[in-house]
């Protein structure tokens, strides 16, 4: 094992890649000259040249949709977005395109892409730049939706999802990027999409949380293990296709469930795993199964109402001691 | 063309009325009607027939269409081609088959049936039988045929249009001498997906042709309804790549001028192709076509891209009326066979539903 920044983390997996197959490549805003934004790629173009990093103007739409031309036409581009908020305006090419021309050629092209870049809250950066998104593009059947919560998933994740022949969407987080852990050295590390893990056993309840939501239901365990009781916390890691079968075995041990999730609420991750629960297990449970997200507002600007806005460990503690009917 | 403004005597308090570095570093040429010959173009007498056949078999393809829409064997939208087939064919002859890619919008069994798709595959697919180019899944916006390399029939407006810059970067990329032709209409001009990709083209030299295929109309909103500058063409000067107007009912001007810019872009100079054409239907088989006169419909007719070459195959004796018209009977014979052909396709099954949306075979789809 070495202990990476989850920026390394990301780092290694697209060299690793890189180097193993010269049709990738990496395009997006800042990503070469200026080494990346959040140095994710720096040190790349020193790497692998200006053909293969490269930089574009502030083009989303435009560029996002040239890697999906490229990947018809037999590249593996790596798409990076500054980050998902700016991806709004690419979003008819990812929608649209990535998700969709597959099926409507009947199979003649694949989109071997990834589009991958920092989701959800940044800081007090207000409304428009700190949109979660996951919610978002696993409505659309033809995209493959990760979130990884620490470097040692990122790296095997994404290197998983540049080898897949489909179009995936990878979420990472701002906030994450410096953020240290080990990442197992083995030689092609992977891990295969789709996918959860069980991150802590427990028999009291089931929490579920993915990217800064994960670190969110770990400490809420450590609270309730202060308490007494042994929560299970589940990394889903991927969003599409859902691992049901670990949420359901552990909701069938646990019979109760929080799910936390950055999203805003309304037809968000959690409804649709609060929906998967109640239709598979719906007698093994003891309580209605709880939700923590965003609040159902646009995130706002000063830093009390921006705490306030996201889920925080403390509403995840009391959410499962609700369900454990304690309180 | 300079765009170098009138020098005028400079005054303090007044702004100079030119800017000295701005040089006409940009080529534009025009390629009007009957400028250009066979021989000129260096065709010969079999495939100035193959040119006029192909032609020929787009128009009434797409009769039989329009009248298979008419009993309900279509569903959806049908954007007939009619009237611009001078522009898919003659293009298909500046290209290198096999090697190059073409890209379109939602206006495609022109582009199709020039690249080489049979009538059988296409007609299928409008029908939505198994049998179609895309196995029923596309209709008529969404033909698509990876052997002939047609990368589309794309539905949405200008969504196109960076992925033929990604089809031109995948070309320039791996060295394989490719082109990628795209084609959209006047309306996807004032798309940001048009002028992003542009600028995009030419910053990396990518080996592409951007076409226009004005035909005066986006749905019911003619160009100068829509568009400041009527010259679509003059958009090039903005993303620093030659640019060219050209006479869309002569399918010579048409060849030619594609000619000219697929050299250009296997040399890696993206460009900009505006031609001008005419589409003799609505926008779509609902469309009355209101906001056009009578007049100006058959004065277009006059200009009919097939009967033109007709004229001039007569005229300069290439081939006989017998001939011109055993030719006909052929083209009838081969899309009424794909009518009957469509017709005993059968319809995908149910379970079809979930094939072609991920490449992975097991994927755990919510049911």
């Amino acid at each position: 094992m070495a202990e990476l920044q989850l920026r390394e983390a990301i780092r290694a997996a697209m060299v690793e890649e890189m180097d193993r197959d010269e049709n990738i490549f990496l395009m997006g805003e800042e990503v070469a000259e200026y080494n990346g934004a959040y140095k994710v790629s720096e040190g790349m173009r020193d790497r692998f040249g200006d053909q293969r990093v490269i930089d574009t103007p502030i083009s989303e739409n435009g560029f996002a949709g040239l890697g999906l031309g490229a990947a018809m036409n037999g590249l593996r581009p790596i798409i990076e977005f500054m980050t998902w908020n700016f991806a709004f305006v690419a979003i008819d090419q990812i929608v649209n395109n990535a998700a969709k021309i597959r099926y409507m050629s009947g199979g003649q092209f694949s989109f071997p892409i990834v589009f991958r870049g920092p989701n959800g809250a940044a800081g007090q950066l207000a409304a428009t730049h700190n949109t979660s998104v996951e919610s978002l593009y696993s409505c659309f059947p033809g995209l493959k939706v990760i979130s990884v919560s620490n470097p040692d998933d990122a790296k095997g994740l994404l290197k998983s999802a540049i080898r897949d022949n489909d179009p995936v969407v990878f979420l990472e987080s701002e906030f994450m990027y410096g953020m240290r852990g080990q990442v197992s050295e083995a030689e092609d590390y992977i891990i295969p999409i789709g996918k959860a893990r069980i991150a802590r056993e427990g028999d009291a309840v089931t929490i579920i949380g993915h990217n800064k939501s994960y670190w969110r239901a770990l400490e809420a365990a450590e609270m309730l293990e202060a308490d007494g009781y042994a929560a299970e916390v589940i990394d889903p890691r991927t969003i599409r296709p859902f691992d049901w079968d670990t949420v359901i075995a552990s909701v069938k041990k646990t019979n109760r469930c929080v799910v936390v999730d950055e999203s805003n609420p309304f037809a968000s991750v959690s409804s649709e795993i609060a929906f998967q629960i109640q239709a598979r297990a719906f007698d093994y449970l003891d309580a209605p199964v709880h939700r923590i997200t965003a609040k159902d507002t646009p995130a706002p600007y000063a830093k009390n109402l921006m705490e306030y806005y996201l889920p925080s460990a403390e509403d995840v503690y009391r959410a499962c001691r609700a369900v454990m009917y304690l309180d | 063309m300079s765009l170098k403004a009138q020098e005028v005597a400079t005054q303090n308090g007044q702004p100079d009325a030119s800017y000295d570095t701005i040089e006409a570093k940009l080529t534009f040429r025009h390629y009007p009607g009957d400028r250009f010959s066979h021989e000129s173009l260096g065709l010969s007498v079999e495939e100035v027939g193959d040119i006029y056949r192909n032609m020929l078999l787009q128009r009434r393809f797409e009769e039989r269409s329009a009248q298979m829409y008419g009993r309900q064997k279509i569903g959806g939208f049908l954007h007939l081609y009619i009237g611009q087939e001078a522009i898919s064919t003659g293009s298909a002859y500046a290209i290198k088959p096999g090697l190059d890619s073409a890209i379109t919008a939602y206006r495609d069994h022109g582009l199709a049936l020039a690249l080489g798709m049979t009538s059988n595959e296409c007609m299928a697919e409008l029908f939505g039988r198994v049998d179609g180019c895309s196995k029923g899944k596309g209709g008529s916006m969404h033909f698509f045929s990876k052997e002939k390399g047609m990368f589309g029939g794309h539905g949405i407006v200008g969504a196109h249009i960076p992925v033929a810059a990604g089809i031109a970067f995948a070309h320039m990329y791996k060295s394989d001498g490719g082109v990628c032709i795209c084609y959209l209409g006047d309306g996807a001009v004032w798309q940001g997906s048009f002028h992003e990709t542009l600028n995009l083209a030419s910053l990396y030299g990518l080996p592409v042709v951007y076409v226009i295929e004005n035909n005066q109309y986006a749905m019911g909103t003619a160009v100068d309804r829509a568009t400041a500058e009527t010259d679509l063409f003059k958009q090039c000067v903005s993303y620093a790549m030659p640019g060219s107007l050209v006479d869309g009912m002569d399918v010579f001007s048409v060849c030619q001028a594609m000619r000219d810019h697929v050299d250009m872009a296997r040399e890696g100079q993206p460009s900009l192709v505006e031609i001008r054409t005419y589409r003799y239907r609505g926008h779509s088989m609902s469309d009355p076509g209101k906001y056009r006169t009578k007049e100006e419909l058959e004065a277009k007719k006059n200009e009919d891209p097939i009967l033109r070459l007709k004229s001039y195959i007569i005229q300069e004796n290439l081939m006989s009326n017998e001939a011109l018209d055993v030719l006909d009977m052929e083209v009838k014979a081969e899309v009424a066979a794909s009518v009957t052909f469509a017709d005993e396709s059968p319809f995908p099954p149910l379970e079809d539903i979930y094939d072609h949306v991920y490449t992975q075979e097991d994927f755990p789809f919510l049911t």
